[in-house]
C-alpha cells in the first residue's frame, strides 16, 4: 500500500472537515477521491502532503508517518494544488528550474518523465506563467510536480474548469505516468473521470462512505433504476416526484432517472400513470446505473 | 415560435486572425441552446458579439430583434448574463446583490422589494436574505447568480460555463432552474465544459476553428456520428482542429 489513512479527524472550529476518514491507496494505481465542494478533499490532501496536521488519527505515505517523518515524505511526493500556485512572474522554464533545484535535481535528469507534457509547452518556455491559458498552466503545474520523480503524486481537482480536449489529454498523460510506476491520488468533481481511476473513494461531509473499483461500485447499486422521458420534461420531473413509489428523481440529460422504492411497480404501470397526468411520447426503460447514479443514491440518505 | 437570436455569416477578425468565421444559426424563444467548443475555438468571441460587447467585422446578428452592430444598448437591456468567473459581490448581502443588479438593469424602484422576496422564496432562499454572499456554498452562489441574471425578466439569458466546479447534485438543481426559466419562455444560451450537460439542451452547436462544425439536437448528433455520447461526437469533431489554444 502506498497510502494508508486511519481514523483521521480534522476540525475547523465547529466544522468537521474530516470525520474518521479511513482508506488505502495501492501502489502504482490511480485512486480517485470523488465528492462535492466542501466535502474535505483538499483538507485530506493537505494532511497527506504534510502541509497541515490532523487533530487525530494516523496516515502513512510510502510507509512514512505524516507527522514524525514529514521531511522524508516531502522528498517523495509531488503535489498539484487545486489553485494554480506557480510563480506567475517567472517564465515557464524558470518555474521548472526553480522546482528542480529545490529538489536538488535538474530538468535533464528526469526529462523522460515530463517529455510528453513539456514538449507541448516548450514553444512557450519564455512566456510568463501568468500569461498561459488554463490548459497550458495545468501542463506546467504537472511538469513541476513531476520534476523530482515523486513516488506518490497528489492531484487536487486538476481538471476543474479545463476544456474537454485538454482534459482528455491530461488523463492520457496520467495513464502514461501510471506506466512509470507512480502512485496517483486524484480528486475530481467530474463523474465520467471516476471511471478512469483504478479505484475510487466517495466522500461527503468529511466522511468517506465507500472505496472500491468503479466496476464494483456500479455493481453494488442496490436500487431499481429507470430512465423516463416524455414530451414535457420539466413537468415530468415535478410529476414523477409526486408518485408514491418514486424514491429519488433527478434530471439526467435527455431523460430523467428514477429510483423506485416499490418492487411491485412495473414500467407499464408508471407509463399509464404518466399518461393520466397528460404526458405524451412517454418512454420508461430499466437501465444500468453509472457512477453518477451511485453517487446520488448513496449521498441522498435514501439508499 | 419566434427566432430570438439570428446570426447570419457572423464574422470577427483580429488583424489577420479570423476568430469567428462566417457562423449562421437561429435560436427559438424558450429554447435551451448549448454552445460547445474547445478553448480557442471562438466561443467567447461569438458570445461577446451576441451580447453587444464586440462589433462584428462582417455579417449580421439580431438578438431580441435588435441589431448587434448598431443597437448594442437595446441588446444589453434585453439579455441577462451570468459567468462562473464573476457573478456576485462577495462582500454584499444576498438582498444587496439583488438590489444592485436590479438598479443597474432599471427595474422600477417600487417593484424591486416585492420581486426580491418572490424570487428568493421560489428558490427556497428567503431565510438567507441577509447573509453575506461570501459565506454561501459555491452551488448556492451559482443558483443565486442565475436567478439574479434573469431578475429583470430578459428575453434571453447567456450563461458562460455556469457550473464549473459544482458537484453533481447541485449541478442538477441548477439545470432544473434552467428548465423552469425555459418553460417561462426565457431563451437560454449556455456554454459548458461538461459534455454530459449538452444532453440537457434542446439543441447543441459545436465550434471548431471559428466555424460551426455541427448543430442539431443531441439525439440527432449522436445518431449521425454513430457514437454513444456527445463526448464522443465532440472528440470526433475536434480531433481535426488545427487551431491550438496557447
Amino acid at each position: 500500500m502506498s497510502v494508508v489513512v486511519e481514523n483521521i479527524h480534522k476540525n475547523y472550529g465547529a466544522v468537521h472537515a474530516l470525520n474518521d476518514v479511513c482508506f488505502t491507496a495501492p501502489k502504482g494505481e490511480i485512486s480517485g477521491i470523488i465528492g462535492p465542494d466542501g466535502a474535505g478533499k483538499t483538507t485530506l490532501f493537505r494532511i497527506l502532503t504534510t502541509l497541515i496536521l490532523a487533530d487525530s488519527g494516523t496516515a502513512l505515505v510510502d510507509g512514512f508517518d505524516v507527522v514524525k517523518e514529514y521531511k522524508k515524505i516531502r522528498h517523495l511526493v509531488g503535489y498539484m494544488p487545486g489553485r494554480f500556485s506557480l510563480y506567475q512572474d517567472l517564465t515557464v522554464e524558470e518555474n521548472l528550474k526553480v522546482f528542480a533545484s529545490v529538489f536538488n535535481t535538474t530538468i535533464e535528469e528526469n526529462e523522460h518523465l515530463i517529455r510528453d507534457i513539456y514538449q507541448q509547452i516548450e514553444p512557450f518556455k519564455n512566456r510568463r506563467a501568468g500569461a498561459l491559458s488554463g490548459g497550458m498552466k495545468q501542463k506546467l503545474a504537472l511538469s513541476c510536480a513531476l520534476i523530482h520523480k515523486p513516488s506518490v503524486l497528489f492531484l487536487d481537482e486538476p481538471t476543474t474548469g479545463v476544456d474537454p480536449v485538454s482534459r482528455k489529454e491530461f488523463w492520457d498523460m496520467l495513464q502514461r505516468l501510471k506506466g512509470e510506476g507512480i502512485t496517483m491520488l486524484v480528486s475530481t468533481p467530474y463523474m465520467n473521470e471516476a471511471a478512469l481511476c483504478d479505484r475510487i473513494s466517495l466522500i461527503q461531509s468529511g466522511k468517506i462512505f465507500k472505496t472500491d473499483t468503479p466496476e464494483n461500485i456500479v455493481r453494488d447499486f442496490s436500487g431499481i433504476l429507470w430512465a423516463v422521458c416524455s414530451n414535457h420534461m420539466s413537468k415530468l420531473l415535478t410529476d414523477l416526484r409526486k408518485h408514491p413509489a418514486v424514491n429519488i428523481c433527478y434530471a439526467f440529460g435527455d431523460s430523467h432517472h428514477v429510483i423506485v422504492n416499490d418492487p411491485q411497480l412495473q414500467p407499464a404501470m408508471l407509463y399509464a400513470w404518466l399518461a393520466e397526468q397528460g404526458h405524451e411520447h412517454i418512454d420508461v426503460r430499466p437501465i444500468e446505473a453509472g457512477i453518477e447514479d451511485c453517487f446520488i443514491h448513496l449521498t441522498s440518505g435514501k439508499s | 415560435m419566434n427566432d430570438v437570436i439570428i446570426a447570419d455569416q457572423l464574422t470577427k477578425k483580429f488583424g489577420s486572425f479570423t476568430a469567428v468565421d462566417h457562423i449562421s444559426f437561429q435560436v427559438k424563444q424558450g429554447e435551451i441552446f448549448g454552445f460547445l467548443g474547445a478553448n480557442g475555438a471562438g466561443k467567447t468571441t461569438a458570445m461577446r458579439m451576441l451580447c453587444g460587447l464586440s462589433k462584428p467585422t462582417s455579417g449580421t446578428g439580431l438578438v431580441a430583434g435588435f441589431d448587434i452592430a448598431h443597437q448594442q444598448e437595446q441588446v444589453k437591456k434585453s439579455i441577462g448574463y451570468m459567468s462562473q468567473k464573476f457573478a456576485l459581490y462577495e462582500d454584499l448581502k444576498v438582498w444587496e446583490n439583488i438590489r444592485l443588479y436590479a438598479g443597474i438593469y432599471g427595474v422600477p424602484e417600487k417593484e424591486i422589494a416585492p420581486r426580491t422576496d418572490e424570487m428568493l422564496s421560489s428558490i427556497d432562499f428567503l431565510s438567507e436574505k441577509n447573509t453575506l454572499v461570501k459565506s454561501l456554498p459555491l452551488g448556492w452562489k451559482q443558483k443565486l447568480a442565475f436567478s439574479i441574471s434573469i431578475f429583470h425578466r430578459p428575453q434571453i439569458v447567456f450563461l458562460d460555463e455556469p457550473t464549473s466546479g459544482v458537484d453533481p447534485v447541485v449541478r442538477r438543481q441548477f439545470w432544473e432552474l434552467i428548465y423552469q426559466s425555459a418553460d417561462q419562455g426565457i431563451t437560454v444560451f449556455v456554454t459548458t465544459h461538461y459534455l454530459d450537460e449538452a444532453e440537457y439542451c434542446h439543441r447543441v452547436s459545436i465550434m471548431v476553428d471559428g466555424k460551426i462544425a455541427a448543430l442539431d439536437t443531441p439525439a440527432e448528433l449522436k445518431k449521425q456520428s454513430g457514437t454513444g455520447s456527445i463526448e464522443d461526437v465532440f472528440h470526433q469533431l475536434t480531433r481535426g482542429a488545427t487551431r491550438k489554444a496557447d
